[in-house]
């Protein structure tokens, strides 16, 4: 009798959450989350998001202008059974993500797309950027971060024009909020200059990137014409982390959780010391350079230690005119995941020594892992409400020099019912 | 507060879940041997829907005597549910973070009346 007049609850949709679920139903909370923390009205910008390139491998490799590989690897890409997708060497850490299915966002993303009108991944990106309450989104590769590590650097060129020229035709002029930072071929600086001269220009293109798991000195005189058409152009250089579990100073760490942290972190630790100690910021004055997916612990520990020992041996490195800290944090950005936010009196601190006001930008790295919500910035107790908005979305169109109108849909983002 | 009808107690099978939404609020209900157990679907860490999550037994890593070990294994009693976002694990029946309990859900109030599942919230 009770159950007649008191109100039922009723049953949500998913009641477990898999591969299947739309990425509405899935970041629900968080849109929920941004509509209650008010950001709707305020503009953010995504600096790391992803997508799954190879789930379009077949399409990408007709992209490839060699004719010979092109037509090698769309003949792989019909035939083969149960290897990876051609020319890619992807870190053996990749099937380890999901921690056992355990988070099935970072397993696949099959969920119903009914709009044949766009590719699929402007409509999952999309989804994300209404749920997550981005305005735009800067949407990187996954499998194509270790090509860095790749044998034949010739496959790093093929690849990089043709996943490049891809996803200028298939996603970018789809969706003017989804943007890019064009790959570089960095172990070829010839064609990273080939590259940027030839894409650089465009508007959906708001920088480039050196994906960071590589064995490459940036500060090698081979790299300064790079350097120096990019800074011309006015557009920032990021370098993207990763992991490489065939690293040998990681050969002794047998967990993915230990793998990951460390790896993320190491390969932008040696690639920024090399970019300090060599003065690349006091030649390339204007050359910003952005610091992705290290998440922010590492900044102050490396600050701390190049400055040291700097002063004990200002003869190693003669370019510097400041402390490699006082570089770090003027000349260079960075992006805020995977945010450690564990010790609440150690992440102001961080703040604070990388001038986050100015400095800093928020990413999400959707769909992966660790992927942070905007919400992690809106509820810093120490931060007030303008370095909040600078680092949400404000730092990001200062940088990529994107205008700062409302995008989202962030009302009307959810899920349809029914 | 107000009370909810959920389900019949019949229709919670063990090992069950029915995740629902009460007003703005969601809570997912459990039958773990035998207890009913019901948690705000909402993770400690970012507010996820960890209700809606995977259920896996515990990890156990044993150590031998001497020291060593040699395979992991899965618990024969603890249950825990996984938040689909980010893999934040809790014990099904206390709402603890096996690796620190100071991280836990937060129960929702739930009565067993007449044969039928009822919370509050």
């Amino acid at each position: 009798m009770k159950s007649d007049v008191t109100p039922r609850a009723i049953p949500l949709r998913e009641q477990e959450i898999s591969i299947f679920t739309d990425t509405r139903d899935l970041l629900e909370h968080s849109r929920r989350d941004a509509m209650k923390r008010g950001l709707q009205d305020w503009f953010v910008c995504d600096v790391d998001a992803h997508h799954v390139e190879t789930v379009s491998w077949k399409e990408v490799v007709q992209y490839i202008e060699d004719p010979v590989v092109r037509e090698n690897a769309m003949n792989y890409q019909q035939q083969r059974i149960g290897a990876p997708p051609y020319g890619l060497n992807g870190d053996l850490g990749l099937r380890y993500q999901s921690v056992g299915g355990r988070i099935p966002h970072q397993d696949d993303q099959r969920e119903k797309v009914e709009d044949t009108s766009v590719h699929r991944d402007v409509t999952l990106t999309r989804r994300a950027m209404n749920s997550l309450g981005a305005d735009y989104m800067i949407v990187f590769p996954t499998p194509m971060l270790f090509l860095g590590m790749h044998p034949q650097p010739e496959m790093e060129i093929w690849l990089a024009r043709a996943y490049t020229r891809w996803t200028m035709d298939k996603i970018m002029a789809a969706d003017d909020r989804i943007k890019t930072l064009i790959y570089l071929p960095f172990n070829t600086p010839s064609e990273c200059v080939r590259m940027v001269e030839e894409f650089g220009h465009l508007k959906s293109v708001v920088g480039f990137t050196v994906t960071s798991t590589r064995y490459k000195p940036v500060h090698h005189n081979d790299y300064m014409p790079v350097y120096a058409r990019i800074e011309e152009l006015g557009k920032p250089i990021a370098f993207h982390a990763g992991y490489h579990w065939q690293d040998q100073s990681l050969a002794t760490v047998n967990r993915f959780l230990g793998m990951h942290a460390l790896g993320f972190v190491w390969c932008n630790m040696v690639h920024m010391t090399n970019w300090i100690l060599n003065g690349i910021p006091e030649r390339f004055p204007r050359l910003n350079s952005i610091w992705v997916e290290s998440g922010l612990a590492w900044v102050p520990f490396l600050m701390q230690r190049l400055d040291d020992q700097y002063l004990m041996r200002q003869s190693e490195a003669p370019q510097l005119k400041r402390m490699p800290s006082d570089y770090m944090r003027e000349n260079c950005f960075y992006t805020t995941q995977p945010m450690e936010v564990t010790h609440k009196k150690a992440l102001e601190n961080t703040f604070e020594m990388i001038n986050a006001k100015t400095q800093l930008m928020y990413s999400s790295d959707w769909p992966h892992f660790d992927f942070d919500l905007p919400s992690m910035i809106t509820d810093l107790p120490f931060l007030d409400e303008q370095s909040k908005r600078n680092i949400l979305g404000l730092n990001a169109a200062r940088l990529f020099n994107l205008p700062t109108d409302l995008r989202k849909d962030l009302a009307g983002g959810g899920v349809p019912l029914g | 507060m107000t009370e909810y009808y959920v389900c019949d107690d019949d229709d919670l099978a063990e090992m069950g879940r029915l995740v629902v939404e009460c007003g703005d609020k969601q809570v997912g209900v459990f039958r773990v041997q035998g207890e009913i157990h019901a948690w705000f679907n909402r993770c400690a860490h970012m507010r996820g829907p960890v209700c809606q999550g995977r259920i896996y037994r515990r990890v156990l890593e044993p150590v031998a005597e001497d020291g060593t070990v040699r395979m992991m294994q899965q618990s024969e009693t603890e249950i825990n549910i996984v938040c689909p976002w980010h893999g934040y694990e809790y014990d099904l029946k206390t709402g603890r973070h096996p690796g620190n309990p100071r991280i836990a859900l937060r129960r929702a109030e739930h009565v067993v009346r007449e044969g039928k599942i009822y919370v509050r919230v």
